[in-house]
């Protein structure tokens, strides 16, 4: 049997990641330890989680810019909330989901109601929650709770000492559903269907309106999950956390064999792109003699190579005529 | 075969115990002085024969956290964390504590637990400005002294400690007092403006001194004093904090009086701290101030200069 040619970057981006470990293995025994194991996942796991609703974004052919600044916003709110009022965790958790949710489903409102690109219209996302995580505090919060730090250490301890983090675990999860969604819904066959072109997808019956802003309430939901995580995880809230992450969690989803103009990708390659990501940073704190921005250097060359993997299966599974018309 | 097997073996565990490994898990180099920092770092252990594992960490306290705990992972002997924010450090403070790896605070500190480090070694900012307005005390002219002084940024913790450990110095003291004080962000440009303005509020009057709260603003005001065709450091006593290799210049060419060090050398102290820890087990303070050093026109500033200008600054 033939692989589908669709398959190829996934393959590619699994194989890349257990030579790429394979290599760090060789040089340091220790990278093949529970502990990395284990830091791999909780490290990355508010990362994971917001590249798992950026693919999605990226297989309908759009882009969700504002992420970072929700996931830096939801941190300073759950601090903020719990040092202010007495609520519950729990109730602060699902005020949270519900904000986020909304603020990404009125992107998409706007985005398809106005025709606007969601470039635009994330951008302007972006600056809104960052201005809205300064509303509430210019300082670093700390989060002090009983049933915070309960989340913050439950964790099953693997033999050899690493940790199985329930934030690694909520990441694991994050992608299941992820994966679930996009590949077996009818909502995930809409996405796909408006990645491979809005109008096709509209001639097929696809309801474009209510799936764009379906896409972008499910990218505020996972953002706003992620800021959740990144909270447990650093104990805190500071309206400058995680500048940028949103283009980290771009590199995840290309690197994860996503086709950057939609309408092909695994949910499960974004896991790989985040690992891939992960492992070289681990290397270099391994190294330790290296310039961090290293890792910065070796994600732009991954991006590089897949992004001309791309092009060329594009031209190997389109028939010839089609490059004399690009 | 065997043997020979088994003498390699105790060679490899030989040099494995003699040679310790350190993490040193940076800010970032966003300033001269914590590039200085890192420079300093990397030549303290090299001399000391400790293996240094470095990671930069863009600014970031993700990248930070992920960083310990790679090292914790990696099975390293210490520490060392110069925190970007003050907070969210207890987990991952904890898997170290866990792992029986000690870590030292470089420069700032943490709101965690004290026993979930060995030690911070730091500077104290009050103290920095004491020294300062103790120098003026001490070198002041005769008579009525009306000094000017530029502030770091608004708010910011060295702005205010630096403020009041100059008045606490000059408090007690006869004819000494600060007739304008405004902020110059603690930058060249800053300082320049902001003394152009006192001169002009002040002409007519004396300024006898100028405080300033880094050398950058001072270097900038020396600028100011000169355009005026006043002679900084003769007309105007300057007198500020950081030791940077620029004010050395300034001070050889006579523009400057004093500086207060702060130094970049905060792993000097920590790893000190580590090697009679690993000894012994010495349970070290839980705060190691650094010396807050005096530099004057009589301290051969050239030398200094020569010294500090290969690093990094």
């Amino acid at each position: 049997m033939r692989p589908n040619p669709r398959l190829y970057p996934l393959l590619a981006t699994i194989a890349i990641f257990f030579t790429a470990y394979l290599l760090c293995w060789l040089q340091f025994p220790f990278m093949l330890s529970t502990r990395v194991v284990g830091n791999l996942l909780t490290d990355n796991a508010y990362l994971g989680i917001v590249a798992v609703g950026m693919t999605v974004v990226i297989l309908s052919g759009g882009i969700d810019l504002s992420v970072g600044s929700v996931i830096a916003f939801s941190g300073v709110f759950i601090a903020v909330m719990l040092r202010d009022t007495g609520l519950h965790p729990i109730i602060v958790f699902a005020l949270l989901l519900v904000v986020t949710t909304a603020f990404g489903a009125v992107m998409g409102a706007i985005i398809h109601g106005l025709a606007m690109p969601a470039f635009i219209v994330t951008l302007a996302g972006m600056f809104l929650a960052r201005g809205a995580a300064y509303m509430l505090t210019i300082d670093s919060v700390p989060i002090d709770h009983a049933f915070f730090e309960a989340l913050q250490d439950s964790h099953w301890r693997m033999p050899g000492g690493g940790r199985f983090t329930l934030i690694g675990a909520l990441m694991l999860l994050a992608i299941a559903g992820g994966a679930l969604v996009a590949h077996r819904t009818r909502f995930g066959a809409s996405v796909f269907a408006i990645g491979g072109g809005p109008d096709t997808a509209r001639l097929m019956g696809v309801e474009v309106g209510r799936t764009t802003i379906g896409i972008y309430a499910f990218s505020g939901l996972m953002a706003g999950l992620s800021g959740i995580v990144f909270a447990i995880y650093t104990g805190s809230g500071y309206p400058l956390a995680t500048v940028g992450t949103e283009l980290t969690a771009i590199a995840a989803v290309v690197i994860g064999g996503t086709l950057l103009t939609g309408g092909a990708g695994y949910v499960v390659g974004t896991l790989f792109g985040v690992l891939t990501m992960g492992l070289i940073q681990t290397y270099i704190v391994f190294d330790g003699t290296l310039s961090s921005w290293w890792t910065k250097i070796v994600i732009g060359v991954l991006l590089l190579c897949f992004i001309l993997l791309q092009k060329s299966l594009l031209r190997i599974a389109t028939p010839v005529r089609a490059s004399s018309e690009g | 075969m065997k043997r020979i097997l088994l003498t390699s073996a105790a060679l490899l565990a030989g040099t494995a115990a003699s040679a310790q490994t350190v993490g040193f898990s940076q800010i970032g180099s966003e300033s001269g002085w914590r590039a200085a920092e890192t420079t300093l770092t990397r030549q303290e252990a090299e001399a000391r024969g400790i293996d240094l594992r470095f990671s930069d960490a863009q600014q970031r306290q993700e990248n930070q956290i992920a960083a310990i705990r790679s090292f914790v992972a990696q099975g390293v002997d210490a520490i060392l964390l110069a925190p970007v924010v003050a907070t969210g450090w207890d987990s991952v403070l904890e898997e170290a504590a866990e792992a029986d790896i000690p870590v030292v605070l470089l420069d700032r500190r943490v709101d965690s637990s004290e026993d979930l480090y060995l030690t911070a070694v730091g500077s104290d900012l009050v103290h920095e400005g004491e020294v300062a307005g103790q120098w003026l005390v001490d070198n002041k002219p005769e008579g009525e002294c009306r000094v000017v002084e530029l502030q770091g940024t608004t708010g910011s913790s060295p702005a205010i400690d630096r403020a009041t450990g100059f008045r606490n110095a000059i408090d007690g003291a006869e004819g000494i007092e600060i007739v304008r004080s405004q902020t110059g962000d603690f930058t060249r440009s800053g300082g320049k403006e902001v003394m152009e303005s006192f001169l002009q509020a002040e002409s007519g009057n004396e300024i006898c001194a100028l405080y300033a709260h880094n050398d950058d603003m001072a270097l900038g005001a020396i600028q100011a004093i000169n355009e005026a065709g006043m002679n900084p450091g003769e007309d105007i006593l300057i007198v500020s904090i950081d030791a940077v290799p620029d004010i050395f210049q300034a001070m050889a060419n006579g523009d400057a009086n004093a500086t207060v060090e702060l130094t970049p050398n905060m792993s000097g102290p920590a790893f000190d701290a580590l090697e009679a820890y690993w000894a012994d087990g010495t349970e070290p303070e839980k705060f190691i101030q650094t010396e807050s050093r005096l530099y004057t026109q009589d301290d051969d500033p050239m030398a200094e200069y020569e010294a500090r200008k290969d690093l990094g600054y």
